[in-house]
C-alpha cells in the first residue's frame, strides 16, 4: 500500500474515533435512540478493528497462512456452510446434553444439601476448591470411558459445569435475609412454599450468574474434549485438523462460528434472565 | 479504613481462645473430611465396578475364575491398564515418577510440572498486566468503556482454547517458540477476570469519597493512588485467583496441542494415546495440586498485603 492509502486509513480511523467520542459525550441516552447508541459504539469499534485487520494484512502483505484477512474468512464461511453446520451440530449435541446434566445436577444437589447443613459445610469448600482445578483435564479419561462420539463431550461439559453451578445455586439459596425468613414463618409457610415463593425467586440472580458462567465453560469443555478424539466432525476436531493442513482460513471460519455460538448461548441465557428477574435492581435501574 | 462500621460484629471468643479455635477448626474440617472420605470410598467402589469386566477376563485367561471375591477385588485395584485406577495406584505412580526418577528426565512428573508452571506463571503475569492496563483505560476513558468493554466481554464467549492450536502454529511461523506461545494462551485466558474485576474495583469507592478528593483538587493520578487503587485491592485479589486458575487451564490445553516440549498437558495426551490411565490420573492430580498451590499462593499474598494495609486483623 502507498503512503496516501495509509493516510486515508488513518483518517477513516480518526473519523470513527471522533464519532464514538461524539456519541458518548453528546449522544442520546434514553429511549430507542439511547439503545441504538449503546449498540452503535461497540459496533463502530468492532468495524474499525476489522478494517485495520484487513488493511494491515493486505497492506503489509501478510501471508494467508499466518493471518488471513476478514474478507477471506467471510468468503470461506459463505463457501462451506454445510461443513460448518455439521461441525456445529456435532459439538452442540455434546454441549447441550452436558450443560443440562451439569447445571441441572448442580442445582439439584444444591437444593438437596440445603436441608443438610453438614453436607453443605462438607461439599461447598470442595466446590470452591474445584474452581482452582483444571477440570478440563478429565477429557482424555471421558473419551476413554464414553467413546469418541458426543457422550464423552457431554461428560466433560457436565464435569466442568457441575461445581460452579452448585456453588452459585447455594449462594442464591442463602440470599434471603433473616427478616424475610421470619416473615415466612409468621405466616406459617411450610418449607416447600417458602422455597417456591421466596427463596427460589431470591436465588434467581445467582442461578443465572452460574448459568452464564457455565455457557463459557461448557463451550471450552466441548471443544477441548474434541482434541482428544472424535468421529471426524466437530468444531474442535476441525480446528485441530485444519491447523495441521495449514488451511488457516477454515480454522478462522470455524472459530467465527464457535464465537458466534458462544455469544448466542450467552445472549440467550441473558435474555431469559432479563425476562425472569425483571424485578432485580440491576435491570430496573437501566430503564429509567 | 471507613469500612469498619460495616463489618459484622464478631462474637467474642468464649473462655480459652485456643480451645475455641481448635473447636471451630474441627467444626469446619470434620464435614469436609467426611465428604472426602466418602468420595475416596466411592472411588474404590467405582474402581471395582469399572474394572470388573477386565478382571474377569484376566482371571479366565489365567484359569483362576474361582479365585474368590477377595482376590477379585484386590485384582481390580492392581491392574496395569485399568479403566479407573484406584487412588493408591495413582499415588504410587506420582511417588514413583517424582521421587525415583531424576527431576531433569522426561519421565519425571516434577519436570513436566515445572514446564507447566513456568508457562503458567509467565502467562499469568502477562495476562494480569494486560488486564490491569485495560481496566485503567476503561475506567478513565468513557468512549473506551462503551466501545471496548462489550468486546472484552464478548471475547470470553469465544472458546479461547479453540485458538490454542492456531496461536501455536502462527507464532511458530514468525519463529516464536518455546514458552511464549503457551504463555500467550494462558495470558488470553487470564486477562479477562482481572480486567473486569479491576474495572469494578476501581469504580467501587463511594461517590462521596470521589467528591471529597475533587474538593481537594486532587489530580486523576492522585485520586487513583490514594483512593481507587486501595479500594480495588479486594477485587484485584479475587480476580487474580480466578485468573491464575484460568491460566493453568490455558497452559495445560496449549500443551495438549503443542506436546513436544513436555508439560502436564503433554502427559495427558501421551497417556490417552497409549492407554496409560494411571499416568493420565497422575498428571491430572499433579495439575490439580499445582492449581490449588497457585491459588493458595495468591491468597497468601492477599493476606499479607491486606494485613499491611491494616484491613486483615
Amino acid at each position: 500500500m502507498t503512503a496516501p492509502q495509509w493516510c486515508g486509513c488513518a483518517a477513516l480511523w480518526l473519523g470513527a474515533w471522533a464519532l464514538v467520542e461524539f456519541i458518548v459525550r453528546r449522544g442520546p441516552r434514553r429511549g430507542w435512540a439511547g439503545r441504538a447508541a449503546a449498540v452503535a459504539v461497540p459496533a463502530i469499534f468492532g468495524a474499525t478493528l476489522l478494517f485495520w485487520w484487513e488493511a494491515i494484512v493486505r497492506g503489509l502483505g501478510v501471508p494467508a497462512v499466518i493471518l488471513p484477512p476478514p474478507s477471506a474468512i467471510a468468503a470461506r464461511i459463505a463457501a462451506s456452510p454445510g461443513l460448518l453446520a455439521a461441525d456445529f451440530a456435532q459439538t452442540m449435541k455434546g454441549l447441550a446434553a452436558g450443560y443440562i446434566a451439569g447445571c441441572g445436577g448442580g442445582a439439584l444437589v444444591a437444593l438437596a444439601i440445603d436441608r443438610v447443613p453438614f453436607l453443605q459445610r462438607g461439599l461447598l469448600p470442595l466446590g470452591t476448591f474445584a474452581s482452582a482445578l483444571p477440570v478440563v483435564g478429565v477429557a482424555p479419561i471421558m473419551v476413554m470411558w464414553f467413546g469418541f462420539d458426543w457422550p464423552s463431550k457431554a461428560a466433560v461439559v457436565a464435569a466442568m459445569t457441575f461445581f460452579p453451578m452448585l456453588v452459585n445455586c447455594d449462594a442464591g439459596l442463602r440470599a434471603t435475609t433473616a427478616l424475610d425468613r421470619d416473615l415466612m414463618s409468621t405466616w406459617a409457610a411450610p418449607y416447600g412454599m417458602a422455597l417456591r415463593k421466596m427463596r427460589l425467586p431470591a436465588a434467581l440472580p445467582f442461578v443465572f450468574n452460574g448459568l452464564k458462567l457455565c455457557t463459557t465453560l461448557a463451550l471450552i469443555g466441548a471443544v477441548v474434549a474434541e482434541f482428544f478424539g472424535t468421529p471426524i466432525v466437530g468444531m474442535g476436531f476441525r480446528i485441530n485438523a485444519e491447523v495441521g493442513r495449514m488451511n488457516i482460513d477454515t480454522v478462522w471460519a470455524t472459530i467465527t462460528v464457535a464465537a458466534l455460538s458462544g455469544t448466542l448461548l450467552y445472549g440467550l441465557v441473558a435474555l431469559v434472565e432479563r425476562r425472569a428477574t425483571f424485578w432485580h435492581p440491576s435491570f430496573r435501574g437501566r430503564r429509567s | 479504613m471507613s469500612t469498619d462500621a460495616a463489618l459484622p460484629l464478631r462474637r467474642p471468643a468464649p473462655r480459652g481462645r485456643l480451645g475455641a479455635g481448635l473447636r471451630a477448626l474441627a467444626g469446619r474440617a470434620a464435614p469436609v473430611l467426611t465428604v472426602v472420605l466418602v468420595l475416596v470410598a466411592a472411588w474404590y467402589a467405582a474402581a471395582v465396578a469399572m474394572n470388573a469386566d477386565g478382571q474377569r477376563q484376566a482371571f479366565e485367561r489365567a484359569g483362576t475364575a474361582d479365585a474368590g471375591w477377595r482376590a477379585f477385588v484386590a485384582g481390580t485395584w492392581a491392574q496395569g491398564h485399568p479403566r479407573l485406577p484406584a487412588p493408591h495406584q495413582v499415588a504410587a505412580e506420582i511417588a514413583h515418577s517424582v521421587l525415583d526418577v531424576s527431576p531433569t528426565s522426561k519421565r519425571s512428573l516434577a519436570f513436566h510440572a515445572a514446564v507447566t508452571l513456568q508457562a503458567t506463571a509467565l502467562g499469568f503475569l502477562l495476562g494480569a498486566a494486560v488486564g490491569f492496563a485495560l481496566s485503567l483505560l476503561v475506567v478513565h476513558v468513557p468512549s473506551l468503556d462503551r466501545g471496548l468493554m462489550p468486546w472484552i466481554v464478548a471475547s470470553q464467549a469465544v472458546p479461547i482454547v479453540a485458538l490454542a492450536p492456531m496461536i501455536v502454529v502462527i507464532l511458530a511461523q514468525v519463529s516464536v517458540t518455546g514458552l511464549l506461545p503457551k504463555a500467550a494462551i494462558a495470558a488470553y485466558l487470564s486477562f479477562f477476570p482481572v480486567a473486569v474485576g479491576m474495572a469494578k474495583g476501581l469504580r467501587s469507592p463511594e461517590p462521596s469519597h470521589v467528591d471529597l478528593l475533587r474538593t481537594y483538587s486532587a489530580s486523576r493520578w492522585q485520586a487513583l493512588r490514594v483512593l481507587r487503587l486501595p479500594a480495588s485491592l479486594p477485587f484485584l485479589f479475587a480476580s487474580l485467583k480466578v485468573g491464575v486458575a484460568a491460566s493453568l487451564v490455558g497452559t495445560v490445553v496449549a500443551e495438549v496441542t503443542k506436546s513436544e516440549d513436555g508439560g502436564l498437558g503433554a502427559r495427558l495426551l501421551a497417556g490417552s494415546y497409549y492407554g496409560q490411565t494411571v499416568q493420565i490420573w497422575a498428571a491430572l492430580v499433579v495439575a490439580s495440586a499445582c492449581g490449588a498451590a497457585l491459588v493458595g499462593l495468591v491468597a497468601a499474598v492477599e493476606a499479607a498485603v491486606l494485613r499491611r494495609m491494616g484491613a486483615g486483623r
